[in-house]
């Protein structure tokens, strides 16, 4: 992943968003790693609407991206992704305690790059994370024009 | 990743093939592992044309491909399993020696879940296979069954 690209983390649980962040970190991504506590905020971040942070033109973004959230959960921040021409191309990866194959499948059916069930034990879940990190360091992630 | 899920790959360069598949074992992935030597190999498997084996009725299926390759390449195979109802699930990793911006981008917008650029160098090409194993071994890793 080049070094210009920016990791979203769309994650409501502080703690866990933290941990994700540093295991990131630990596996050698260098990359900037932004935060979302919810579904509206990562749209409003892609969509350059609202007053909080907003996603700048030409950058390359990926998105982690958890499905329990208040207000907008994460199936639905998938959907608006997939469905708009220019933010489609981002890489979107659920990771998510749901572990329900009608939602896998939901997903999939959506367009997200890949479903990953986060495991439940804390050296479990760092674990996954830190594969997650070395393997985002050898993919080659879309860069987003500027408008809608 | 589930253990019943076959890892399959459109590759010409039986060379790449081999590390491909030798470092993939190195870490640990067990899946099954199915080549296919150009494109129209792999659609006639997947969309049972010719007289080739077919796939499963039921079964799960994550596709490393290749872009340039005799007869069908990898644009026209992406493109046919992206527009096909059922297909269009599978996750879909190019694995290319093609470094061009605008090909990463009209990949993604495919529906493409990553792109990959093989290095030239040795070494890091098998780094990069061996990451890439890492990731599809992940227990939480979720790969949808394809009906037909």
């Amino acid at each position: 992943m080049n070094k210009e690209g920016v990791i979203l983390i769309a994650e409501d649980d502080e703690g866990h968003f933290e941990l994700i962040k540093r295991t990131l970190q630990r596996a050698g991504v260098c990359n900037e790693i932004l935060r979302f506590a919810d579904g509206q905020e990562t749209l409003d971040f892609l969509f350059i609407k609202g007053d909080g942070l907003k996603r700048e033109p030409n950058r390359e973004y990926l998105l982690l991206l958890d499905i329990r959230m208040p207000k907008i959960d994460g199936i639905e921040v998938l959907e608006k992704i997939k469905q708009d021409p220019n933010l489609k191309k981002i890489p979107v990866v659920m990771l998510t305690t749901t572990d329900d194959p009608v939602t896998i499948e939901r997903c999939h059916d959506l367009g997200c790059s890949v479903y990953i069930v986060k495991p439940v034990e804390y050296e479990d879940f760092t674990d996954a994370v830190h594969k997650i990190g070395l393997f985002l360091s050898v993919v080659e992630i879309p860069q987003v024009s500027g408008f809608k | 990743m589930n253990k019943n899920t076959v890892i399959l790959i459109a590759e010409d360069d039986m060379g790449h093939v081999e590390l491909v598949k030798r470092n993939l074992w190195r870490s640990c992935v067990e899946n099954h592992i199915l080549q296919f030597k150009n494109g129209q190999e792999i659609i006639d498997f997947l969309f049972g044309e010719g007289n080739k084996a077919k796939h499963k009725k039921s079964d799960s299926y994550i596709l490393l491909l290749d872009i340039r390759m005799p007869k069908v390449d990898g644009q026209q195979v992406l493109r046919k399993i992206k527009q096909d109802s059922k297909l269009r699930k599978m996750p879909v990793i190019i694995l290319t020696t093609t470094a061009d911006l605008s090909e990463i981008e009209r990949y993604y917008q495919m529906g493409c879940s990553f792109y990959m650029i093989k290095p030239a160098d040795y070494s890091k090409f098998m780094e990069a296979v061996e990451n890439l194993g890492t990731f599809l071994s992940l227990k939480g890793l979720r790969i949808p069954v394809i009906t037909r």
